[in-house]
């Protein structure tokens, strides 16, 4: 392997964690690859940050403009950077990458996965219609192409869902309704966080800003919906929902769904360090020190897909984890390192002041969450229903792994990402288990699907390495 | 349908889809292209033939595959608009069918 694909630290991810991380390490003379999917830097959070003109700033806001200078730094941070290229290998020894034009590898002291979030699965009848997508997908419409639909019904909960609504109408774009489907019970649950959240510089004013904003507006908003149901033959024509007032329906050709984001966990779940259970956060995550460190002691997790805190937590706890992997690889004395990681851990305590109150404030119904109808499609790529959940449990199936021959969830080529969590609480509410004992699939090489031809191009050098490590 | 705010600077070029050609920008995130184009469906199941479109557009879901190119499977909203490019729906139900006539 040449010289240049020998790194001290691998980055896999380039949104304000992998952006962060790598600006930090290089500052520490770190040799850093950053490789990534995306065609430019700046995650989902900012993408294509560094294109979008003065209009679309506008419309995105404030905080989404803030990622330019984050993009800047990084591109002139030194560090080498693989756009359009899908970490599907990674370990002890390194990563493996594939892009149409063919892939690589690259050997690493220490990999930073900087995989971030991705939106929280949404079973509910009929979600796998064309004409219905999330509200995050309808964001990334918006924020690298500028486009939009007209009429749009938005439904679910989250502070997401109110800034993609917002952005529609600085945007000027016609909003057919909203059907806001948070429990009317999570507003005392969240109020005991509240004191600590007023401490949290500026995001609540932000929140309650957003929710003026819909109020001010004409859209109609339905609150407390309880049920929803997506409805037509080959494509979504109409939504129906029932509410405290009754059953109602309008017609649409476009819903966008968001009940809030999860860990991205495929990659951790891969490279096979410990997660745990976040019931607050109704999620898996890796376990981590407070510098992003997991059990394993060449892999670092750090920003969202280690736990959701939001973007500006997720930068610095990019940096946070470079000066770690600085420390650990012996480039900073131990007076430095304690030097370096005060400033970023406080202004990171700071911003996690408000997250126990959006957890607690959005936490997503559990009807929206854990299907109780057979119908409902839970894995989407191959099409099994909640149904035969039921039925391979009530058989005896004793977990998500083991529901894959009983049924072929998670079998598809998106590999469980759009199921898993729904399977997870699914058997737990069927058997009483607690999630946490339920256990996740089990995810293994290669993260993404990738061609026979790429994985016997893995160079024989390579090979050579992981066996000698074994 | 979905419309464009502001027409970019980009140059436009044109894309073979289904066998029509279709003026896009270049560089165009091409799931994007193809939903403001109203190409629908994108793919359709191996299991049941359902009709699919992207739902993520951030490369989890997998619905946004298409063929490319002549490559299948390709995850279009990863993908960027170029000059002469072609893209045909994936019909999963039928793929599999033809395999299995074949075997």
């Amino acid at each position: 392997m040449s010289d240049a694909n020998c790194v001290d630290l691998a980055i896999v991810g380039s949104g304000p964690v992998g952006m962060a991380a790598a600006i930090a390490a290089r500052r520490h003379g770190l040799k850093v690859a950053v490789v990534d999917e995306q065609p430019a830097p700046g995650g989902q959070i900012y993408r294509d940050v560094e294109t979008a003109d003065a209009g679309r700033g506008a419309i995105l806001g404030a905080d989404y403009v803030a990622g330019r200078s984050l993009a800047e730094a990084f591109r002139e941070s030194g560090a080498s950077y693989y756009p359009s290229a899908t970490v599907w290998r990674l370990a002890s020894d390194g990563l493996s990458w594939s892009a149409p034009a063919g892939g690589g590898e690259i050997a690493a002291e220490r990999i930073l996965v900087a995989g971030g979030a991705m939106e929280r699965p949404f079973p509910v009848k009929g979600w796998t219609l064309p004409g219905v997508m999330t509200a995050g997908a309808a964001q990334i419409l918006l924020k690298s192409e500028g486009v939009v639909a007209d009429d749009a019904v938005f439904i679910g909960c989250g502070p997401l869902l109110a800034l993609v609504a917002c952005q529609y109408l600085n945007a000027g774009v016609r909003i057919r309704a909203i059907l806001d489907t948070t429990p009317p019970q999570n507003r005392m649950a969240a109020l005991p966080h509240l004191p600590r959240a007023l401490a949290a510089p500026g995001m609540l004013a932000k929140g309650v800003g957003m929710l003026a904003r819909i109020a001010a507006s004409p859209v109609a908003v339905s609150r407390r919906v309880e049920s929803v149901e997506l409805m037509g033959e080959g494509h979504l024509a109409a939504v129906r929902w029932r509410d405290p007032q009754g059953s109602h329906e309008i017609e649409t050709e476009r819903a966008f769904l968001h009940q809030g984001i999860i860990p991205n966990l495929n990659m951790t779940m891969a490279a096979g360090c410990r997660h745990v259970w976040d019931e607050r956060q109704l999620a898996f995550r890796p376990e981590t020190d407070v510098f992003g460190r997991t059990s394993l002691a060449w892999l670092l997790s750090a920003g969202d897909g280690a736990g959701i805190a939001g973007a500006k937590t997720a930068a610095l706890s990019g940096e946070i984890a470079a000066h770690a992997v600085a420390y650990d690889l012996e480039r900073l004395d131990t007076p430095s390192f304690e030097a370096a990681t005060r400033l970023p851990l406080n202004a990171r305590r700071r911003e996690l002041a408000l997250r126990p109150f959006l957890d607690a404030l959005y936490r997503p119904a559990q009807g929206m969450r854990v299907p109780e109808d057979d119908d409902v499609v839970v894995c989407r790529c191959e099409e099994v229903r909640r149904g035969e959940i039921a039925r391979a449990v009530a058989e005896g199936c004793p977990g998500p792994n083991q529901l894959k021959s009983f049924t072929r969830a998670g079998m598809g080529p998106c590999q469980g990402r759009l199921c898993g969590h729904t399977v997870v609480e699914t058997i737990a509410a069927l058997t009483g288990a607690a999630p946490e004992a339920v256990g996740y699939y089990r995810s293994r090489m290669p993260v993404k699907p990738v061609t026979v031809g790429e994985i016997a191009g893995l160079s024989f050098e390579n090979n050579l390495r992981e066996k000698s490590h074994g | 349908m979905f419309r464009r705010l502001e027409t970019g600077a980009r140059g436009r070029v044109t894309v073979n889809v289904d066998g029509r050609p279709v003026e896009m920008e270049e560089g165009a995130n091409l799931a994007a292209a193809l939903l403001e184009a109203g190409f629908s469906p994108f793919r359709t199941t191996p299991a049941s033939g359902a009709p699919r479109e992207p739902y993520c557009m951030m490369g989890v879901c997998f619905d946004c595959l298409a063929i490319v190119d002549n490559v299948p499977n390709r995850q279009t909203c990863l993908e960027r608009v170029r000059a002469g490019m072609t893209v045909e729906i994936q019909d999963g139900a039928a793929a599999v069918a033809k395999a299995e006539e074949e075997l």
